[in-house]
């Protein structure tokens, strides 16, 4: 009994452990959720895996199951987020313990019985656990916005290195509160519309309609949902990695209030769409990413510089190549803001390119065509997220010397060949016709697979290695049942 | 020397993506004993429309069988020159259309009346040959669809002959019936039902020019060469009305340019078989996996 009690304590009562059990679920739901489509529905691996678990999979039913699908995993991630959130700021012991408890059931329940309805017959009281647990989440949300309130003097920061105002309030925590705000306002457009559809079962894939040019308030808000809740986890990962990186100085005093508008004009620029300012509301939104984005760009120029200078430290005249060894040196530390700054390639900079070149692109191409762009830049902002954390989560194993370097390099070079192919995928039709297209095709698709499956490896090495230290009487597991990511943020 | 393994198989695999691809490799020829100038008679009333299964209903109709093939729209091509009804304008064959009322929505684009293309002569996957006064086909593809063939060249072709291409809502209710089914079968997709994306039909080959059309009707429950085929008419006696071919549609909606399609193709993965799968884009597109059939 006290083996069980001393494990359960450490998944469920530590920020590492409650991290662990976030990302093992979601290994868990992408590794059997991951065959129901793409080559290992081409390899037949699809219908075994129906059969094996007993899947009940409705033709008519598929947009409403992958519509659970994502919003579990989503809500996972969101867990994780704010795990680090709760262990990186200073905030009050009741809050920490309640938010994490009802976030943790929240994510559980809605991923458990979220899946068991979407993918296991229709059980509707599976149906209301799962939106009883988006609720916890979204109460969770709710105390996280209380508990971050910047404007109390214990929060407020007394180190000039640090961003703030005359009176010492930190812009920083400003800045994770206003993203908090702009979490759980942006979620109840995509609740209140998820509730009308509901009723009807009229579920919809936005990327389906994008082409209607008369759409209604609830698919506006459902478009501007999903665009947003990406962009706010994104701005939340990043705020997160700063804080862990230790981001201060010039550049952290750019950044921050860059980070504040970013998120509320982004936000205001969303929410826009459900409104009369919906023909301006893409304007607003290019207003807003602009701030957002450079202020991750300052964060990435603040940590390459600082990790240059750190390497090179001890070397009186530093060469070019000696200060790019010590830039890559560690991965773990140089590979979030390298992630960050190849999501330009696979993301923003694909979006940017294509509405330069609307009328040669998407005034031509046919709708699955755009849809296979529209999907495939946000599965690669998604996965560029997990990687981010995975590498924090890297460095809060310890993972040292040739396991870290290993481990790191690993995460960056396999994302990168799967994303960059998958770039190259969306772009094809701008470089081979269709009925020359299947070389390349299957060159790209192999790379995609490669790249992902590897990473989907490596995954589950390291979730296997911490089932097994879980076994250990004094596994890795014991020291890190009180370790707070505050006490691990980079001098 | 590990480094170097891995590196020759990454340009090894580097160069494969980029070998050629030969779009006259030798086809199967098979008859499958459909008949492409059949009609099948829609008759008037109630059915699901979309995939929330909104009761509409529609008036009597006739639709064709399968998709128009190589063959009937070579013989169009040639009877259409002959009467002015089509001309030759550079390396595409050009129609005239009356054009579309514009009413400047957002993303719209103007069809002014006109000339407008109906197939290029000059892709390289064209089955039709030109050879300065006659339209013939690439031999093996008779029986295929007709395809890189634009919104007007489908138009015209129906037009042509006092026909015109099915509503929407009539190509789903020929595909469908009056129950709520999601394929024109039944509930279900296996690869013998449909040409699809990686169905292992005996005309595809993913290694080098991927998927590829497959005759009219062939999905009847036949066996050619020992592949075995499921019956996949649809309840009113239609074939390839899912897969094969995206199939366009005849709807002009207000305030915007795009042409709808349905069916999916021989270029999609099963669940874009779906009897309301949209696909949609502007009225000159073409492509190898785009065709038609006309209503009347």
């Amino acid at each position: 009994m006290h083996f069980f009690k001393t494990r359960f304590n450490y998944l469920f009562n530590s920020t590492k452990g409650l991290i662990l059990v976030a990302i093992a679920m979601i290994a868990i739901e992408t590794a059997i959720w991951g065959m129901l489509s793409g080559p290992m529905a081409e390899l037949g691996v699809r219908e075994l895996v129906i059969k094996l678990f007993g899947m009940d999979i409705v033709q008519a039913e598929r947009e409403g199951r992958i519509i659970i699908l994502y919003h579990s995993i989503a809500m996972a991630v969101i867990a994780i987020e704010t795990y680090m959130i709760t262990s990186l700021l200073k905030m009050k012991p009741f809050f920490k313990t309640a938010i994490n408890a009802l976030i943790t059931v929240g994510y559980l329940v809605t991923m458990i019985f979220g899946m068991g309805f979407a993918y296991f017959g229709h059980n509707w009281a599976f149906h209301g656990l799962y939106i009883f647990g988006l609720s916890l989440i979204f109460f969770a949300g709710l105390l996280m916005i209380i508990a971050l309130w910047p404007w109390k003097e214990e929060y407020y920061v007394t180190d000039k290195d640090y961003a703030q105002t005359k009176s010492g309030v930190d812009l920083e925590r400003i800045a994770f509160f206003a993203t908090a705000v702009t979490t759980v306002l942006s979620s109840l457009f995509g609740a209140i519309p998820g509730s009308y559809y509901g009723n009807g079962f009229e579920t919809f894939l936005a990327e389906n309609i994008i082409r209607y040019p008369e759409k209604t308030t609830m698919e506006y808000s459902v478009i501007g949902h999903l665009h947003i809740m990406l962009a706010l986890i994104a701005i939340m990962l990043t705020l997160i990695i700063g804080r862990w990186l230790n981001f201060k100085g010039l550049w952290h005093k750019f950044a921050m209030p860059l980070m504040i508008l970013g998120t509320l004009v982004l936000n205001l620029g969303v929410w826009g769409v459900v409104t009369p300012l919906e023909p301006i509301a893409h304007m607003i939104i290019y207003v807003g990413a602009t701030p957002s984005m450079l202020a991750a760009l300052f964060l990435l120029i603040w940590n390459w510089n600082k990790l240059i200078k750190d390497g090179i430290a001890h070397i009186q005249k530093p060469k070019f190549l000696q200060k790019l060894g010590a830039l890559v040196h560690d991965p773990l530390k140089f590979g979030p803001t390298w992630q960050m700054l190849f999501m330009n390639f696979t993301t923003s900079g694909i979006g940017i390119f294509m509405a330069v070149r609307l009328d040669e692109i998407f005034r031509i191409w046919p709708a699955r065509e755009e849809r296979i762009e529209l999907t495939g830049h946000w599965h690669a902002l998604s996965a560029i997220i997990a990687t981010i954390i995975l590498m924090y989560y890297g460095d809060m194993l310890g993972l040292k010397g040739k396991v870290r370097q290993l481990y790191g390099w690993a995460i960056i070079f396999l994302s990168d060949i799967a994303l960059g192919a998958v770039t190259i995928f969306e772009m094809k039709r701008l470089f081979i016709t269709e009925a020359e297209q299947q070389p390349l095709v299957n060159g790209l698709m192999y790379a995609i697979d490669f790249g992902l499956g590897m990473l989907l490896v490596l995954l589950a090495i390291v979730m296997v290695w911490r089932l097994t230290d879980l076994f250990k009487p004094k596994g890795r597991w014991t020291e890190e049942m009180t370790h707070e990511l505050s006490q691990e943020v980079m001098k | 020397m590990k480094r170097l393994v891995l590196t020759s198989i990454l340009f090894a695999a580097l160069l494969a993506s980029c070998v050629p691809v030969d779009l006259n490799a030798p086809i199967p020829v098979y008859d499958t004993g459909i008949d492409p100038t059949a009609w099948a008679k829609i008759p008037a009333g109630e059915f699901y429309f979309g995939q929330h299964e909104e009761v509409t209903s529609t008036e009597a109709y006739e639709i064709m069988v399968t998709d128009v093939t190589t063959a009937q729209y070579a013989e169009f091509l040639n009877d259409a020159l002959a009467d002015g009804y089509v001309k030759l304008d550079g390396s595409r064959i050009v129609g005239y259309y009356p054009g579309d009322t514009f009413r400047g929505v957002k993303h719209e684009e103007e069809i002014k009346a006109g000339d407008w293309i109906f197939i290029p002569l000059d892709d390289p996957s064209q089955r039709l040959k030109f050879d300065g006064t006659r339209f013939t086909v690439q031999a093996g593809y008779e029986d295929h669809p007709m395809t890189l063939v634009s919104w007007f060249g489908a138009w015209g072709y129906c037009g042509y002959h006092d026909w015109r291409l099915p509503t929407e809502m009539e190509w789903e209710k020929a595909g469908r019936g009056t129950d709520s089914r999601p394929f024109p079968w039944g509930e279900e997709i296996q690869r013998n039902n449909a040409n699809f994306y990686t169905s292992r039909d005996p005309f595809e080959n993913m290694r080098t020019f991927g998927s590829r059309t497959s005759p009219v009707g062939f999905y009847n429950g036949r066996t050619y060469d020992g592949y075995i085929t499921l019956d996949s008419v649809s309840p009113y006696g239609l074939y390839d009305m899912a897969g094969n071919v995206w199939q366009w549609t005849g709807n002009i909606y207000e305030g915007m340019h795009y042409r709808f399609m349905r069916g999916g193709s021989k270029d999609v993965y099963d669940m874009d078989l779906r009897l309301w799968v949209r696909n949609n884009a502007t009225p000159t597109y073409y492509s190898p996996g785009v065709g038609f059939r006309c209503a009347r």
